[in-house]
């Protein structure tokens, strides 16, 4: 089965979610991610790797050290995605008006 | 009398969850039909032109209703709804998912989490759904 990686893998774990939330801060590197986490330095790695496969982290080399930085602007795609669950719900409320609307004549 | 009807959809970021509101123009026990009953899910569930078709539904905990939406060019999505709470026309809880057609679930699409709470007030029924995902 093919993998699909968007940003709706990346948000579905909240480990990432809170890496996300630091990246959102500044740019860190891989320890200092970790250093915010009960868990070990390789789930840590894990996530940061499902992380960089959703486009969502540019690494940066600084001297012997690796930056990961937040790409922003995918995280628009979350934005976007919200605005047609919306739609859709009240598209969807609007056919379920139509149909207790007919139940409630066929029960009269 | 026809009431305004409400409708809710507040973001919350930090939780990950979505709350929605709803009222609606009938009696609690007709609204929790039309949630719980296959051939009257199949009227409303899909957005047009799309349409919702049950494959089997088994409205229990631990049960699941396993449907499809049919889109205009004939492409078929099949979607998984495992049914984890129910108290009779007060609330059901449980989880959307996608599939494929022998009910194997699709881990790589996003799946929601939902609550469903249903409460009456005079003449209109008003559904909370908080959806995470």
């Amino acid at each position: 089965m093919e993998i699909r990686r968007d940003v709706f893998q990346a948000i579905a774990d909240p480990t990432r979610r809170a890496i996300i939330l630091l990246l959102a801060v500044g740019a860190m590197t891989p320890n200092g991610i970790a250093d915010h986490f009960q868990t070990s330095r390789q789930a840590v790695s894990k996530h940061i790797k499902v992380l960089t496969e959703c486009d969502l982290l540019s690494q940066e080399q600084q001297g012997r050290e690796i930056y990961y930085h937040l790409k922003a602007d995918k995280m628009k795609e979350i934005e976007k995605w919200l605005d047609q669950f919306r739609e859709l719900l009240a598209k969807r409320f609007d056919q379920l008006d139509q149909v207790l609307h007919q139940l409630k004549q066929s029960k009269k | 009398m026809k009431t305004a009807l409400l409708f809710n959809f507040d973001v919350d970021k930090k939780n990950d969850t979505i709350h929605v509101e709803r009222s609606f123009n009938a009696p609690i026990d007709l609204v929790w039909a039309a949630w719980t009953e296959a051939e009257i899910l199949d009227q409303w569930w899909a957005p047009k032109p799309y349409q919702a078709v049950t494959k089997s539904m088994n409205f229990e905990v631990g049960g699941r209703w396993h449907y499809y939406m049919l889109g205009p060019e004939d492409d078929i999505h099949w979607c998984l709804f495992h049914y984890e709470s129910i108290e009779k026309e007060k609330h059901f809880s449980g989880i959307d998912t996608f599939c494929d057609e022998s009910a194997n679930i699709n881990n790589t699409k996003p799946r929601v989490k939902w609550k469903n709470e249903f409460s009456e007030e005079e003449d209109s029924t008003i559904g909370q759904y908080p959806a995470s995902f």
